[in-house]
């Protein structure tokens, strides 16, 4: 390698270095601007049913939705995979349809987390159900709910 | 007896690490007078691993042998239980899990205590005085609010069972997993501090702290992996990866170690990026404190989190608070006298690494921010949950950049190169990335995200081995072979998340017994609904004839267990592996008719996801044996010399 070729680079280093500085700031600071904005339209906001009905999301937009399975509300649709049950959390009830297994531990009168979105015609659409996980264990959307609907949470879990 | 012959051990241990703190510290400030303190701080760390494995085995002890008397025995385990998960049980709980980070960091301080010989004394003793101060912090904890050897009295009759989700083998080994990568970070962390409080950042440090980086990136890949392949079959749900705040809690020190071992790398090599290495090292350390925290104080209720516990929630937060507020002090105090180290210009490997470098922080801010954004917003009294329309495409916005730069980096020289010298392989890697990209989107027509994936998983696949292109591979060091496998795991890797996502196939039916359904390629029999009993649970079993393609028929036999102790219902997923991906079978309820629920995925290629983590865990371990091989014959030569010399002047 001749002198000029090795001097040149070294020469050009100090700028090149000035230039790593500021792709790393770019890079990080777009970052930072893309996940917020993203987030901003990404996250889904839990709702209990009295905020459904009270001040509805749009339709479509990713929610979710949380409170108790309302006892004798639950139907299995004619294809066997297809589920109806109301959600309710004392002071307002939401009907639900769910596609799918149910999760372990879901039941009539049981806490549950329901992600999905809402319909046109008021029903929710759930794509994914979370029940409580053990004995011990509810969903934690479903801890500070007013003292009724603890209550009736309270009773669910501990009998 | 015994549990308080465990407790006095940890306290023992505690005391020792105060020993090592204080005198290390005195030392690394004045050493000129008070050279025989670094006497002290050797045997007080290499003391402290033998008490703490001491007091882990004492409560493994009691975990075996199902003693009642002990709270946490009495909470978490169960006489009926087989021994395997007894055994398990001793880290499957909050009090127990600490306790095995607190021994796990021990024994890795008593390690580098004892082998550790290539770094300045001082350098030497601010580490071990860095590691006693993390230390200690895990001790208090342990010690006031999470005592595993707190005793019942009067004893339980019967333990209270352990959550059956946790009974599974594989769960079993993957917190502990994590746990050696955790505190693999710790090291290099304390290394950091104590180069920096010596201002000996230098090459040598570099090496010293590398195989800690290079074990603890082992152990979390291996981690991550196996807690994906885990999710993915004991669910039920199908997926591989949910964005839980658990599995975030482990992918952000992941993100933060693979920058750190790349950056230490260059600084062993090349002495270059020597404050960026530091920094990561905090950074790295900050990341597993931050999981650790999430997971651990209750704050995210999961299966993984067992303390719902506000007081441990603050010591957590405050421990936390002083480590990283501590580091980031001393970093911003001393960072100005660590010289510049040696330059490089962009179009170079230390170039495409600090690219490389700064994508993984951008993603890992994405990983971060999207985690803390529902606590934070919890705040306002605002409930939100992220999921993966957000951390999906916004983490993808920095991977495809930065694997395009990974598959180009390892082609470059050190310091400074030509694009122009590798035109050749920069051609045939992006004909070939264009191509695949032009086919996938003529013939398969899927989202962008996974046709991206797929394009870039191809040239990555290629491109990393192309290192190896004109040598001779019997000379070729270890750890370069680690460097080529574990990129070469990332392309596979990738390949598989981007055709799982693309191309699986589910089906949600009610099958009668003796019916047939179809996924996919497969034909599917409901042969019959068989109960079987485990030892602590009952379960219907779904026994089901699956033929690919009318072909021979295999039996799998999904089934819905019931424990009783705790009570609690879970789904057993069925899998059939075949080299072109599985048949994924989960057995749901009755649905009334005689019929029965049945939830049948067909994933293509879905095994190379694990496969390609393992790959890449496999790289580290060769890349690990490599470098440690060539320190070893280092030091061999260098005694050799230094006998060699004492002989001639004799």
């Amino acid at each position: 390698m001749t002198e000029g070729a090795t001097s040149h680079p070294l020469k050009k280093a100090k700028h090149q270095r000035l230039a790593l500085v500021v792709v790393a700031v770019v890079a990080l600071v777009a970052a930072a601007l893309i996940a917020t904005w993203a987030l901003r339209n990404q996250a889904s906001f839990f709702y209990v049913p009295s905020e459904i009905v009270s001040d509805p999301p749009p339709a479509g937009q990713a929610v979710r939705l949380g409170g108790m399975v309302e006892t004798g509300s639950l139907v299995t649709k004619p294809d066997g995979v297809t589920i109806d049950f109301v959600v309710g959390d004392g002071d307002a009830r939401v009907p639900v349809e769910y596609k799918g297994i149910v999760p372990d531990l879901f039941q009539e009168g049981s806490g549950v987390v329901a992600e999905g979105r809402m319909l046109a015609n008021g029903t929710f659409r759930a794509d994914t159900l979370l029940a409580k996980h053990d004995e011990n264990y509810i969903p934690r959307e479903l801890q500070d709910m007013t003292a009724a609907q603890k209550q009736a949470a309270i009773e669910e879990t501990t009998k | 007896m015994i549990a308080e012959l465990g407790l006095a051990a940890l306290w023992l241990a505690a005391a020792l690490a105060v020993l090592q703190l204080v005198f290390g510290t005195i030392f690394t400030f004045k050493s000129a007078e008070k050279a025989e303190f670094s006497q002290i701080v050797r045997p007080a760390a290499a003391m402290q691993g033998v008490l703490c494995a001491l007091s882990f085995l004492i409560l493994t002890w009691l975990f075996a042998r199902t003693d009642l008397s002990v709270k946490l025995v009495a909470m978490n385990s169960h006489s009926m239980k087989p021994m395997i998960f007894k055994i398990a049980g001793t880290w499957g709980n909050h009090e127990g899990s600490m306790l095995l980070w607190v021994t796990v960091m021990a024994m890795a301080g008593a390690l580098i205590a004892l082998i550790e010989r290539r770094l300045p004394e001082r350098t030497m003793m601010a580490t071990l005085a860095a590691q006693a101060f993390v230390g200690l912090g895990f001790y208090a904890f342990l010690l006031f609010s999470s005592n595993p050897f707190e005793r019942l009295d009067p004893p339980a009759l019967e333990g209270m069972g352990l959550n059956p989700l946790l009974q599974d083998i594989g769960l079993a080994f993957h917190p502990p997993t994590l746990y050696f990568g955790y505190v693999g970070l710790s090291v290099a962390f304390s290394f950091a501090v104590g180069a920096l409080l010596t201002r000996q950042v230098t090459p040598d440090f570099a090496r010293a702290m590398r195989p800690w980086v290079l074990g603890a990136w082992i152990f979390l890949t291996v981690g991550i992996t196996a807690g994906s392949y885990w999710a993915y079959y004991e669910l039920g749900w199908g997926g591989w990866w949910f964005w839980d705040p658990v599995e975030n809690a482990s992918l952000m020190p992941w993100l933060a170690a693979t920058a750190l071992l790349h950056s230490v790398s260059v600084l062993a090599a090349r002495d270059a990026l020597r404050a960026w290495t530091i920094m990561l090292g905090v950074v790295a350390f900050s990341m597993s404190m931050v999981g650790t925290f999430l997971v651990r104080s209750g704050i995210l209720t999961s299966v993984h989190a067992f303390a719902v516990d506000p007081e441990r929630g603050s010591f957590l937060l405050a421990l936390l608070a002083i480590y990283i507020g501590g580091a980031l002090l001393v970093f911003a105090v001393r960072a100005g006298s660590v010289t510049e180290g040696e330059r490089f210009s962009l179009v170079s490997r230390e170039g495409a690494l600090v690219v490389n470098n700064v994508m993984l922080s951008a993603i890992l801010g994405v990983v971060l921010l999207g985690t803390l954004y529902p606590l934070l917003t919890e705040a306002f009294d605002v409930r939100v949950s992220v999921g993966p329309p957000y951390f999906n495409p916004v983490s993808a916005i920095f991977a495809l950049p930065m694997l395009l730069v990974m598959a180009v980096g390892p082609l470059l020289r050190w310091r400074h190169d030509n694009a122009k010298r590798i035109r050749p392989e920069l051609i045939l890697i992006a004909v070939l990335g264009l191509v695949t990209l032009a086919g996938v989107v003529a013939f398969a027509g899927i989202a962008v995200l996974p046709t991206l994936g797929i394009a870039l998983a191809v040239v990555v696949i290629v491109a990393s081995v192309m290192p190896l292109r004109g040598r001779k591979l019997r000379l070729l060091p270890l750890a370069t072979w680690g460097m080529v496998i574990a990129h070469l795991g990332i392309g596979v890797s990738l390949l598989g998340m981007a055709s799982e996502t693309a191309f699986t196939q589910e089906k949600l039916a009610a099958v009668k017994v003796g019916d047939t359904t179809q996924v996919g390629p497969w034909t599917i029999k409901l042969d019959r609904i068989d109960p079987v009993a485990g030892p602590n649970w009952t379960a219907l079993e779904g026994v089901l004839e699956a033929s690919y393609r009318g072909g021979k028929p295999v039996i799998i036999d999904p089934q819905s267990r019931n424990f009783w102790s705790p009570p609690q219902e879970t789904n057993e997923s069925a899998l059939i592996t075949r080299w072109n991906g599985q048949l994924y079978a989960v057995l749901g309820r009755e649905a009334g008719e005689g019929r029965w629920q049945l939830r049948l995925w067909w994933k293509p290629l879905v095994t190379l996801i694990w496969i390609g983590g393992m790959m890449v865990a496999l790289g580290g371990a060769l890349a690990l044996i490599g470098r440690v091989y060539t320190d070893l014959r280092r030091r061999r030569v260098m005694r050799k010399a230094v006998e060699r010399r004492s002989e001639a002047s004799a």
